[in-house]
């Protein structure tokens, strides 16, 4: 079969390899058709996260069609189309038993720290991803859901990451009705929280980042308030003032190790790696949030250290919620609003692509090349 | 710029989930005193395979589950086993797997090279959409390396010159 294969920092192609087998007696074989990139790809593609393997092939957003099953998958059939969450989760550890089916404890050997996630590196499991034309799905009982009858593909391809992440943002930053929340990134997850936000009842939501045409893109999807933080002189500075001089309720951090915007934390956090990433967007939160205010973080950072003013999260009282998104618990509420027609995830997908292309995919979503928001990538249009 | 008028609550869905007794209110711990019982839960079948899988020393053994891709193997795969004798806590651990990472990607050039198949950077490197949507940038950097390297020359040209006056 053909899969994407990465090489190293900023290289990748597609390959040949054998189409995956059943390993555990609850596995399953999906042949993808729909597969996104990705920011989360992007801190592999820059070589940030440890353990990264050269020939792996990386891929957490995908949606197919069940080709095979192992002898004790008793809740799918083949044939069935289905979306398969990110997260790799047994359902029965104590971590899944909390519904907090990001941090399975029967899914990653390899990093006690973060659990098992498809085509994301041998810290998060050492998993062979979905972009490529067929995947292993362990766990298939319980992960993938079959696509609900009348739902578009490309929602339900959106349902495995973006838009439980983005819900999950805003769900974490404990939003009360009336309040003003900020969110750092206007990539597809901060688009989407900003989205989300109004649906906890939010008054006032704000997004920040540097590339106009995400900020018009949110704009106009999101309904919020847009700022580009390289025309204002002192993002903290600008936050405070427009909301009478106190700070936002909630601070969303959608950006994570890849973050811009800070001379001393991109050259310490991107280019020497010294910190786990560049840390500028979380440190703006922190220091932009209202006292007593909550801070929610779904953007990235790898394993080790980032320089952010703990100091201040003492002093104004701060609470600090963060994980990777709990899919399978989000998705019936999801599924509900998708159908209901109170979110359209579909439409930030700007950019279809065969797999056989995959190199220009990362390349223009990596550099935001040609306006890109979301790019999917087509294993079967070759 | 503070909305004047609630016209909010006009976009669809708003509110919907503002009932807090109606939200997980995430990621408040579901207490059931269960977990108190530390290992709740009886484990999935064991996955079987032969693949050597590196497993963090904080935990007794591997996860019901694993993946399979790309075994440490050569120098970095020997770096990736002396990572792992480390825990998570450790610098010891994450930065031989970066180095790891590193050394990694010369393997693979060198066992392209020697299978026969000499990587194509331009194509790897998305060149093609570099070249469609930013050329500016590409020509850009084009010309900036042509300068640094014609200065070298021409430095090293003088410096020779002046070693025989
Ligand atoms: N926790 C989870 O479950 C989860 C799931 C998916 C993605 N993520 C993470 O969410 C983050 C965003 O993902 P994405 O797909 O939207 O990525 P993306 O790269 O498309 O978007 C990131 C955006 O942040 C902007 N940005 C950079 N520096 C900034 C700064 N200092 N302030 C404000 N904006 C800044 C960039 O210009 C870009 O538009 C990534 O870190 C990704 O790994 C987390
Ligand atoms: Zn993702
Ligand atoms: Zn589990």
């Amino acid at each position: 079969m053909k899969a994407m294969n990465y090489r190293g920092p900023f290289r990748v192609r597609v390959s040949e390899k054998p189409i995956p087998g059943i390993q555990h007696p609850e596995d399953a074989i999906v042949k993808v058709t729909h597969s996104c990139i990705c920011g989360s790809d992007l801190h592999l593609y820059h070589g940030l996260v440890p353990d990264t393997r050269v020939g792996s092939t990386f891929g957490h957003e995908f949606v197919g069609i069940v080709e095979e099953i192992g002898p004790e998958v008793t809740e799918l059939r083949v044939g069935d189309r289905v979306l398969v969450p990110f997260n790799i989760a047994c359902g029965k550890c104590a971590f899944c038993k909390q519904e907090l089916y990001g941090n399975c404890h029967e899914s990653n050997p390899s990093a006690t720290a973060v659990g098992g996630i498809f085509g994301y590196s041998h810290t998060a499991g050492g998993f062979d991803g979905g972009q490529a034309e067929y995947v292993r799905v362990p766990y298939a009982n319980f992960g993938p859901t079959v696509i609900p009858e009348g739902m578009h593909v490309e929602d339900a391809l959106l349902l495995t990451d973006v838009v439980p992440t983005g819900y999950q943002a805003a769900e974490m930053g404990g939003i009360q009705e009336g309040d003003t929340v900020v969110v750092f990134g206007a990539g597809p997850v901060g688009i989407m929280a900003a989205r989300c936000a109004w649906l906890f009842g939010a008054a006032r939501v704000i997004i920040i980042d540097h590339l106009e045409y995400r900020l018009d893109f949110a704009r106009k999807y999101a309904r919020c308030e847009a700022y580009n933080f390289r025309s204002l002189e002192d993002v903290v500075l600008f936050l405070k003032k427009t909301t009478d001089w106190l700070g936002a309720d909630v601070c969303i951090d959608a950006v994570g190790g890849d973050a811009a915007g800070d001379t001393m934390q991109t050259i310490t956090g991107r280019k020497l790696m010294l910190q786990a990433g560049s840390a500028t967007a979380l440190h703006w939160a922190i220091n932009s949030v209202k006292k007593g205010g909550i801070i929610s973080v779904v953007g990235v950072y790898g394993p080790t250290d980032n320089l952010v003013p703990i100091g201040n999260v003492v002093n104004k009282g701060l609470t600090i919620r963060a994980n990777q998104a709990s899919v399978k618990r989000l998705l019936p509420r999801l599924i509900d609003h998708v159908m209901a027609g109170r979110l359209n995830p579909r439409e930030i997908i700007t950019h279809r692509f065969p797999l056989s292309e995959v190199a220009d995919a990362y390349r223009i979503f990596s550099a935001k090349l040609d306006n890109c928001i979301k790019p999917v990538l087509l294993p079967s249009a070759d | 710029m503070q909305e004047e008028n609630n016209s909010y609550k006009l976009i669809p869905g708003w509110g919907v989930d503002a009932n807090p007794d109606d939200r997980p209110n995430y990621p408040m711990k579901k207490w059931t005193g269960d977990d108190h019982k530390r290992i709740n839960w009886q484990r999935p079948a064991l996955q079987q395979s032969s693949v050597e899988v590196l497993h963090s020393n904080e935990r007794p053994s591997k996860s019901a589950v694993y993946g399979t891709t790309v075994p440490p193997t050569g120098l970095s795969g020997q770096i990736r086993r002396y990572a792992f004798r480390h825990s998570e806590d450790k610098y010891a651990h994450w930065l031989p797997l970066l180095l790891a990472d590193r050394v990694n990607m010369v393997e693979g050039v060198i066992e392209d090279i020697s299978s026969g198949h000499f990587p194509n950077y331009f194509k790897e490197r998305g060149f093609t959409a570099d070249w469609k949507y930013n050329r500016g940038a590409v020509i850009q950097k084009v010309v900036g390396a042509a300068c640094v390297l014609l200065v070298w020359y021409a430095m090293s040209k003088t410096k020779k010159k002046k070693r025989f006056i």
